[in-house]
């Protein structure tokens, strides 16, 4: 999947993230996280993040994440939005089990 | 398929655009909880909202409680992609909101079948409660209920209806007693569950308890409620009494004298004990059991 364009998806509420994606022009994956949890689920995080972009074959892209406090389905269920968005591919159910 | 005797005394609308409302929602006391994509998701939050819900119910749906996704509507741009999201999800049921007719529901439970069958999910275990609310959906209620062995309830939507009807809304509720009714009708003609419609002032206690009970009078199985602070003031209404308890008890007592005996007919107190009756009987014992009552002797295996 190719990054196209700049998109956002999710919000920064209390038990949301919003993760902005946008094209990395060739440089590989780049990924900020910033949460308030980091201390102790920032590993978590980055790992499903990082899930979601080879489920998803991302290669290039810029992965911007304002965490707070999100539980790990709704991180994952946002940056599936997210790609998306910023692929302009809708997402295939006929892919899910 | 069987389907097996559920709860439904309050169901719980919770917006799929607001994971920290969908957080909390199961912590309530609510027996249904409907994750919507329908009125409370802004178009633009659609195609968000639809991967919420599927990885909410999919691999953290609550437990001990009947689980809905409410999609949008049959004819708006965003239903076959709802469909696709909600039954992989594998909810209880899904709740279809604004339907009008038994052809809608058949075309729906069709598309259902081949997402079940592409999913490997087994076919014809999703659930549908239709939402009735317009003149044409109250008028063809008794089709609707009927239309297919997925329906297991009709939920009356009365801000919708009224509007159709060009009646003003009351908290008393005239204006849609014969909707009421012949949803009613049609529910018991089916043998599915009725509910009734949201009480929308959150503020004003006495009259949701007006509400409830005339809807429990008419003969409802649940309500839904539109803030969690009226859940336990329903359930308290759909909750048996000591009295619907016995007899309960006592309808399954003979129910199972006769399956002993073989008998193709049992009677209690002069009175035929069919079929419907006895799913009412265990329907009461569950919604008992639900509630915490303790229930001694026979019926209290019959959840």
């Amino acid at each position: 999947m190719q990054i196209i364009k700049p998109a956002i998806a999710g919000t920064t509420e209390s038990s949301d993230v919003q993760i902005m994606v946008s094209p990395n022009n060739g440089n590989g994956i780049e990924i900020n996280l910033n949460s308030i949890v980091k201390a102790q689920f920032g590993d978590s995080i980055l790992e499903t993040v990082k899930e979601v972009l080879e489920a998803f074959d991302v290669k290039d892209a810029i992965i911007q994440i304002q965490d707070k406090g999100a539980f790990d389905w709704v991180i994952r269920a946002r940056m599936q939005a997210a790609l998306c968005r910023g692929s302009e591919t809708p997402f295939d159910w006929k892919q899910v089990e | 398929m069987e389907r097996k005797v559920t709860l439904k005394r309050t169901s719980l609308y919770v917006s799929c655009a607001n994971p920290a409302n969908m957080n909390q929602a199961v912590f309530y006391n609510e027996d249904c909880l409907v994750y919507d994509l329908e009125d409370s998701v802004p178009p633009a939050e659609k195609d968000a909202a639809r991967l919420l819900a599927y990885h909410t119910v999919r691999y953290h749906r609550p437990e001990g409680k009947y689980v809905l996704i409410r999609v949008n509507g049959i004819y708006s741009e965003f239903f076959e992609d709802d469909l696709e999201a909600a039954v992989r999800a594998r909810p209880d049921a899904l709740r279809i909101p604004k339907v009008e007719s038994a052809a809608e529901v058949r075309m729906v439970s069709e598309k259902i079948g081949k997402i079940e069958t592409a999913a490997g999910i087994e076919v014809g275990s999703t659930e549908l409660w239709c939402n009735i609310e317009s003149y044409l959906g109250v008028l063809r209620a008794e089709e609707i209920a009927k239309a297919d062995p997925r329906v297991v309830a009709l939920a009356l939507g009365a801000e919708d209806f009224t509007a159709s009807m060009k009646a003003t809304r009351t908290k008393k509720g005239i204006e849609i007693l014969y909707a009421r009714n012949a949803i009613l009708l049609a529910c018991r003609n089916a043998g599915i569950d009725a509910l009734d419609a949201v009480f929308s002032d959150i503020n004003d206690e006495e009259g949701l308890r007006e509400d409830t009970m005339l809807a429990k009078n008419l003969g409802f199985d649940g309500k839904t409620v539109v803030h969690p602070c009226q859940i336990d003031i329903v359930n308290s209404y759909f909750t048996p009494s000591e009295k619907e308890i016995r007899y309960a008890l006592r309808v399954l007592a003979v129910v199972e004298e006769g399956r002993k005996m073989n008998k193709g007919a049992v009677t209690l107190d002069g009175s035929m004990i069919d079929k419907p009756m006895e799913l009412r009987a265990r329907t009461t014992l569950a919604q008992a059991a639900a509630a915490g009552i303790k229930i001694g002797g026979l019926g209290s295996d019959n959840k």
